[in-house]
């Protein structure tokens, strides 16, 4: 199923009336790769709109694109076509086709990118200290209250490679966040972790979320994550991505654990799994790597 | 109140280390190795005295002339000649690595780091590493005035090539992840290089430092051996000439004995600046 253009009028409204930011608008966007060459088309005219202070999930099969649609808000790649608006200003469109990388919208890597020769502390200074906005000693200060907060106050001194993922990615989270972004882009960050952990991570990042509101643009192809974390689940086909189906998830905040045992978790599980299931029997069908 | 255990620093964190391996085999392999080495060594020359060893001076006849106060053949611990040589050789290979290592990291770093330079640079570099250091002898001569100058010139050259290619490897192996990252915190261009490569190439940097210090001793003392009046590589050729096998052993013994005193000290210092590297090491198990 394909999506029509948004309607502008609605979404213009919503952004001037909310007080909060990082509202997202992808319009019909395509990215071809190589457009001389081979021609990989890995978005074809995908189009979504993600509110100020949304948590949007977006779900589907391994390499179907959903990365490169993330790169481009952030501005590590170019688009093909359409155009990529942050609070309706353009990030990226005709005559712009790659964005600017800036510290409004922070990405946290699918294999975390904390720099390994700097402490947590210094890791999470140094966006702040390199834009000048914080000297480094009040730059630093920061850093160790904002990893205290959130439980990391006692490796605040440490390397990433002395900490476990968790506390890692948590650290990762921290250093975006005290760039005070309008949005948070995260790759499978929680993809290589064990249930346990997993789970911690969600309810640390549903606590940050809470506190902060910031809109979070989630990619995951992991439905019970999908679900749990999201306002608004986004299903995408296979190569080349583009948007299925969207799945409002109406469960109230804050949610814990438990919410995952409940009746309307489960609907919504075999709504989304349904949706997901016909995109990687086609993925499947279509030679491309296997649904992970 | 909880107690907090301090982990030892310093002297007493080596004195610690210290006894601490001396419960494992290690020090005791390594004793029994040199040990074994020395016996084979005997045994050839001295011990059995086996043809064409024989001509060879044996550890009894090195340690002794090398600890002996009137020397036979002229050099020991006692002599002056013996610390005029060592220091000769410490003193050209350290102007040539730190010639060597402050255009071959820099060289290095923006090679890795711009395509441009690598474009300029790399060829000429790669069409000129592969020419042996001895190649170069004649050239080196007829270009630098004495004996000093080419010395110095022929071990900066070799140990200049691997510094620079381990550099621009290490740049290389910079997952572009950290890259990103460093766009996305709102880096300069110059943050990029000072807070991503610099630090980024650091282990590659310090492997090559590694191999480059070894390579600028050899070629320090081929190039002792063909042009030079002091120096351990030339007090080898020397005895040679004159038929005093004894000085030309101690010669080699002391030239391995200080080159690895060099390496370990390159080590030492790499180790002293990428601490975060060394602790995730440890972690490992390694």
């Amino acid at each position: 199923m394909n999506v029509s253009v948004p309607n502008f009028e609605e979404v213009a409204p919503s952004m001037t009336v909310s007080k909060s930011r990082g509202a997202l608008s992808i319009r019909n966007v395509t990215k071809i790769y190589d457009p001389e060459g081979v021609n990989v088309m890995a978005v074809k005219d995908c189009s979504m709109e993600i509110a100020a202070g949304e948590v949007c999930m977006i779900v589907g099969p391994s390499g179907c694109g959903k990365t490169t649609l993330l790169n481009a808000i952030a501005g590590f790649h170019s688009i093909t076509y359409g155009e990529i608006l942050l609070d309706g200003e353009l990030l990226c469109g005709p005559g712009k086709p790659k964005a600017e990388q800036g510290a409004e919208r922070m990405v946290v890597f699918q294999h975390g990118a904390l720099f390994p020769w700097k402490t947590l502390a210094q890791n999470v200074a140094y966006g702040p200290m390199v834009q000048g906005r914080l000297s480094k000693s009040l730059a630093l200060e920061k850093a160790r209250d904002m990893l205290a907060e959130a439980g990391l106050g006692s490796v605040t001194e440490k390397y990433p490679g002395e900490v476990s993922s968790g506390m890692s990615r948590r650290a990762e989270i921290v250093r975006a966040l005290i760039n005070d972004p309008k949005v948070l882009l995260l790759d499978e960050p929680y993809r290589a972790m064990d249930a346990l952990t997993k789970s911690i991570m969600h309810e640390s990042l549903l606590e940050t979320y809470d506190r902060t509101k910031v809109t979070i643009f989630f990619i995951t192809h992991d439905l019970e994550e999908a679900i749990f974390l999201g306002d608004k689940v986004h299903i995408v086909t296979t190569r080349p991505c583009q948007l299925k189906k969207t799945v409002n998830v109406n469960i109230a905040r804050p949610r814990s654990y438990e919410t995952q045992s409940s009746e309307a978790f489960r609907l919504l599980m075999e709504e989304v799994n349904e949706a997901v299931h016909e995109e990687a029997i086609k993925a499947f069908k279509a030679g491309e790597r296997e649904l992970a | 109140m909880p107690r907090s255990i301090e982990a030892p620093t310093g002297l007493s964190m080596f004195v610690y280390r210290f006894k601490k391996s001396l419960q494992t085999p290690d020090p005791y392999l390594t004793l029994f190795g040199v040990g074994l080495w020395l016996f084979v060594w005997w045994l050839l020359c001295e011990g059995l005295r086996v043809d064409r060893f024989d001509k060879i001076p044996g550890p009894v006849a090195v340690f002794s002339e090398l600890f002996s106060r009137i020397p036979f053949q002229g050099i020991s611990i006692f002599t002056p000649e013996y610390y005029e040589h060592i220091l000769v050789s410490c003193r050209r290979i350290a102007i040539a690595f730190a010639i060597a290592t402050g255009v071959g990291v820099p060289l290095g770093l923006f090679m890795g780091w711009s395509k441009r330079i690598r474009d300029y640079a790399f060829p000429i570099l790669e069409t000129l590493r592969p020419i042996p250091i001895l190649a170069w002898v004649p050239l080196s001569i007829l270009m630098f005035p004495g004996f000093e100058a080419p010395v110095i010139f022929l071990a900066t050259l070799a140990s200049l090539f691997v510094t620079t290619l381990n550099t621009m490897l290490g740049v290389d192996s910079i997952d572009e992840a950290y890259f990103r990252a460093a766009g996305c915190l709102g880096s300069s261009n110059w943050d990029v290089f000072k807070h991503v490569v610099v630090p980024g190439a650091l282990p590659y940097i310090f492997t090559g430092l590694q191999i480059s210090i070894g390579v600028a001793w050899f070629s320090l003392v081929a190039a002792e051996m063909v042009s030079g009046d002091l120096g351990l590589g030339y007090l080898i050729v020397d005895s040679y000439m004159n038929n005093v096998t004894v000085p030309m052993v101690i010669g080699m013994i002391t030239l391995g004995f200080v080159g690895w005193l060099t390496s370990v000290m390159v080590r030492a210092l790499g180790n002293w600046l990428m601490q975060w590297h060394v602790k995730a090491l440890a972690l490992q198990g390694r």
